[in-house]
């Protein structure tokens, strides 16, 4: 066998039983076609993983269709867990296990590069007698090609087995994969059948039972079949202090919840959706609703009316849907009406990769709407953050009453991490809806000429009638047309941005403040860049990364951070045109986003690399770019 | 007794609203423009019922009926060209205490806000939806809306509107859920006040067609009808919208018909020669989207932060 990461002995005889070999980390990958239950597998793994104390990242392979043709490179359906002794930030480079339950849609991840030479494949051996010869055919042409490219392929009979205990293979051979890698990875048996059972909960208990014979099933085979076993010491600093595990767009929901938030107003889009299913199962609990509106612009119209009323609402939404809500941000923007709107970005233009990851919404949210309409913009960075900047977006919404749009991605939004458990304190909802009297010589718009701020009436506060409105208008809210008041009150909506940024600290560089290169990220590509930042710092190369959370207004101090570097770039997961491209140069080069924004802000003359190829930036990518980058400039 | 202390003892009293307590700015509607008369109609129900003035919202899209928040001296919410109805369902979605009013017009609801039409019937939430229906863009000084009568010229379609008209009536009454469907013209006060405050007391979305004079830019949808009575036909009942006998007398062709007919209020509606006056549907026990919407409102902050716990508890590693 090859020599798994971590590790150059193989598995040791000790006293006739097999000890498991110590790593430090593995990455691995259950592979299928779509409905086959891979997904619920890794999450599963992923969950006791974590509540064993291993440093965790699960992501899925999600194909864009709902029901591919089976055994297709382009179904491939699956899930990637990165399991390590320390904290996991992202997905990493290369799989060292793989379980397939067919051989073609691992093509589809070769061609991604997700394996390397070593990577382990246990593959389904069903198809190497299936009754057509072009099955058979292709799937003997496969493992040859997978083993001459360097794939160790075991060929196991995983449907076989699970025939032993059920008559639709399709429906249980994952609980069968999850009790294999379960014996490979030395999971506690007892925390894996407890986390079944409590996936399954609402199905009742015989289908419980039977999930967990199934997963029983497969441990014992691994046991008895599989020589790879393993041993991933847990994540080593203090395991006491309470943990949660959850994805991205679960911990939105949370964070809704944790916001105090009684509303969810959306329209179903790829990939936020699964947001407002996780708070529509638990919304109700804390008092909350979810309305399903009849489109995107009417559920931010909905959402808007209700924190027009007291009530500040959130929306959930992914691209497309931002185009949508375009007019609307405006409004609220124009007549400051505080708003929560979380943009799960995936792939565009137009429908672009509904289910991929891209970070390609950013100067849509800065700029998207017509006019000057300036807005606060931030973006998580962790799983965590998704949770945690709901509440903050909640409340700068209401302290600086405008709409605030919080980016998160594709890869937080299905990624799945452990992360500290909030405390939820009661002062992190939202107060009461003030319906005391109005002091009427207050109008509605009563701007603090430093800061832009002004407190609001809700309809309900006697003496506070006034009529919002889209148009030019007044501090009292009436329309006005005039030079004056159009140019006044744009300031006074602008200033509330720079008395933001005054409250706001300078971001943290990861590394030294001083070096060759820095390199600047935003958003979910957080754990991909510091690690190879830290790869490379092992080096000894001179180089640092600044990541931020505030793209509007802008973190403060930029400037000054970038001068201690030789040179700043930005590493994003959006388009930006290549310098060697066909008549690509200085003039021609459109930058990625954030490069754009940081180029104009602060006149450093900083540089990109981003690709757009629909999945997470991988550590070892950026290593190998920045490597190349440092040594051109060493040079 | 209205504006007394009603205990010397104690510092009480009692609010009594008139018209100037829901006046609003000074209305900027063209002389002899119908929508005046509608604005004065909703200042009296709003007396009458003797609404919190700081309880009631009016909101409203774009177009010249989307003035009628400017002159409502309620909260307002004077928004985007076709989304009042999203906005106005959101504002009652968690506060069911306010008193919701939509002013729109026939290309605010029909044409632009289409969808948010559709499925604001459906919602049925607990509101009065006024549609100031001119057959003609104002604002934007006379453009084709859906419901300008064919071969009227406009300047989008200067040898005419090229398509029939479409019946606003029969589509409303389409929807599922539908609850009160009622048509009246902006010129006879009596029976638009009885109207708009039947779909005021209505629990469910009161839509209400006000057939509006707009002598500017589309004197000929109205005339004909002021011209010829006789091309109308009033709509009877014990169940429908109250009216005594002047105002009968100006309208020569009248018709039993029970609100709660379904079938009888489509025929009606369908029926392009005759428009029909009054009220075509009621359905008081449609469900109203405000039942659902305002649930948990009674939480307490004990319960949300044992129910956000449990939340994590599942989550917890």
């Amino acid at each position: 066998m090859a020599t798994p990461k971590g590790t150059e002995t193989a598995n040791v005889v000790d006293g006739g039983f097999k000890q498991p070999v110590q790593i430090d980390e593995h990455i691995i990958e259950i592979v299928s076609d779509s409905g086959e239950g891979a997904q619920k597998c890794g999450q599963t793994f992923g969950s006791i993983s974590g509540k064993m104390g291993n440093g965790v990242w699960t992501v899925e392979i999600i194909p864009a269709e709902i029901q591919p043709p089976a055994r297709s490179p382009a179904g491939a359906s699956g899930i990637r867990i990165r399991l390590g002794n320390r904290y996991v930030t992202n997905m990493g480079d290369e799989a060292d296990l793989v379980v397939a339950f067919n051989e073609q849609v691992l093509y589809s991840r070769i061609a991604n590069g997700a394996y390397k030479k070593g990577t382990v494949v246990l593959l389904e051996n069903k198809w190497a007698t299936d009754p057509q010869e072009e099955i058979r055919k292709a799937y003997a042409a496969a493992v040859g090609e997978f083993r001459e490219n360097g794939l160790i392929v075991e060929e196991l009979p995983l449907e076989e087995e699970c025939l032993k205990l059920t008559s639709n293979p399709r429906r249980g051979k994952n609980m069968f994969a999850l009790g294999m890698i379960s014996r490979i990875y030395s999971r506690d048996v007892q925390k894996c059948l407890a986390e079944i059972s409590q996936t399954f909960t609402r199905k009742g208990e015989k289908v419980i039972q039977a999930n967990q014979d199934l997963f029983n099933a497969g441990y014992a085979f691994a046991e008895a079949q599989v020589e790879y076993h393993y041993q991933v010491p847990p994540y080593t600093t203090d395991m006491s202090k309470p943990t949660i595990i959850t994805n991205g767009n679960q911990a939105v929901g949370l964070g809704v919840m944790a916001a105090g938030m009684e509303l969810v107003s959306m329209y179903p889009i790829t990939p936020a959706t699964s947001a407002s299913h996780y708070i529509a199962e638990v919304f109700q609990n804390v008092g909350g609703f979810v309305h399903q509106a009849e489109d995107e612009i009417a559920a931010i119209g909905f959402a808007i009316g209700a924190s027009y009323a007291g009530k500040t609402a959130c929306t959930i939404t992914s691209g497309p849907g931002m185009a949508l809500k375009t007019e609307m941000i405006g409004l609220a923007v124009m007549a400051e009406i505080p708003l929560v709107i979380v943009d799960v970005q995936r792939g565009g233009p137009a429908t672009g990769l509904p289910t991929k990851v891209e970070q390609a919404d950013l100067l849509t949210s800065l700029y998207g709407a017509p006019g000057d309409a300036p807005k606060v913009v931030i973006a998580a960075a962790t799983i965590g953050e998704c949770l945690h900047f709901v509440i903050l977006a909640r409340k700068l919404a209401e302290a600086f009453r405008t709409p605030v749009i919080l980016l998160t991605d594709a890869n937080l939004a299905t990624g799945v991490q452990p992360y500290a458990r909030p405390e939820i304190k009661e002062e992190w909802f939202t107060a009461p809806v003030d319906q005391s009297p109005w002091d009427e010589r207050v109008p509605p718009y009563d701007w603090d000429e430093e800061t832009g701020l002004s407190p609001r009436p809700i309809p309900g506060q006697r003496n506070g009638e006034y009529v919002l409105t889209g148009l030019s208008h007044t501090g009292r809210s009436k329309v006005a047309y005039d030079s004056d008041t159009n140019q006044v009150t744009h300031g006074m909506r602008s200033r509330k941005l720079a008395a933001l940024l005054k409250t706001l600290n300078p971001p943290k560089v990861n590394g030294d403040k001083e070096g060759d290169l820095l390199v600047v990220g935003w958003g979910s590509t957080m754990g991909a860049i510091e690690e190879a930042i830290d790869n490379l710092r092992a080096e000894g190369q001179r180089v640092s990364s600044l990541h931020l959370r505030f793209l509007s207004p802008l973190e403060p101090g930029l400037k000054e951070i970038f001068s201690g570097f030789k040179q700043v770039m930005t590493v994003e997961i959006n388009y930006s045109d290549n310098l060697d491209d066909p008549l690509i140069d200085e003039e021609s080069r459109r930058y990625a986003q954030l490069a754009t924004v940081l180029r104009a802000k602060t006149l450093v003359d900083v540089d990109c690399w981003s690709v757009v190829y629909g999945h997470p930036l991988q550590p070892g990518m950026i290593y190998k770019v920045l490597s190349k980058r440092l040594q051109k400039q060493n040079n | 007794m209205f504006g007394l202390k009603a205990d010397w003892s104690l510092e009480v009293f009692e609010r009594y609203f008139t018209l100037g307590d829901y006046a609003g700015g000074e209305a900027r509607w063209c002389p002899g423009c119908g929508d005046l008369g509608v604005l004065n109609t909703v200042h009296r129900v709003l007396r009458d019922a003797q609404m919190l003035p700081e309880r009631s919202v009016v909101v409203s899209g774009i177009g010249c009926s989307s003035r009628l928040p400017h002159y409502v001296g309620t909260y307002g919410f004077h928004g985007l060209h076709g989304r009042a109805l999203p906005v106005a369902n959101g504002v009652k979605a968690r506060r069911p205490d306010l008193d919701v009013w939509v002013g729109t017009g026939d290309g605010d609801c029909f044409s632009i806000g289409a969808g948010p039409w559709i499925h604001s019937v459906r919602y049925n939430m607990d509101m009065v939806v006024l549609i100031f229906d001119n057959g003609v863009y104002g604002l934007t000084k006379k453009q084709t809306s859906p419901t300008t009568p064919t071969g009227a010229s406009t300047n989008t379609h200067p040898a005419g509107a090229l398509l029939p008209p479409l019946n606003p009536l029969t589509v409303t009454l389409g929807i599922t859920n539908v609850s009160f469907v009622a048509q009246v013209p902006d010129w006879n006060p009596p029976l638009l006040y009885e109207t708009i405050k039947a779909a005021h007391q209505h629990n469910g979305t009161g839509f209400v067609r006000i057939l509006q004079r707009c002598p500017v830019f589309s004197p000929d949808f109205c005339k004909p009808l002021q011209d010829n009575p006789e091309r109308m036909l009033l709509l009877t009942h014990d169940n429908g919208i109250s009216m005594d006998p002047g105002v009968k007398r100006l309208f020569p062709e009248h018709r039993e018909h029970d609100p709660a007919n379904w079938v009888g209020a489509m025929e009606l509606a369908r029926d392009d020669t005759r428009l029909p006056i009054g009220l075509l549907y009621h359905d008081p026990d449609a469900p109203v989207y405000d039942d659902l919407s305002t649930r948990g409102l009674d939480t307490t902050n004990e319960q949300k932060l044992a129910a956000l716990n449990a939340a994590l508890d599942r989550f917890a590693v």
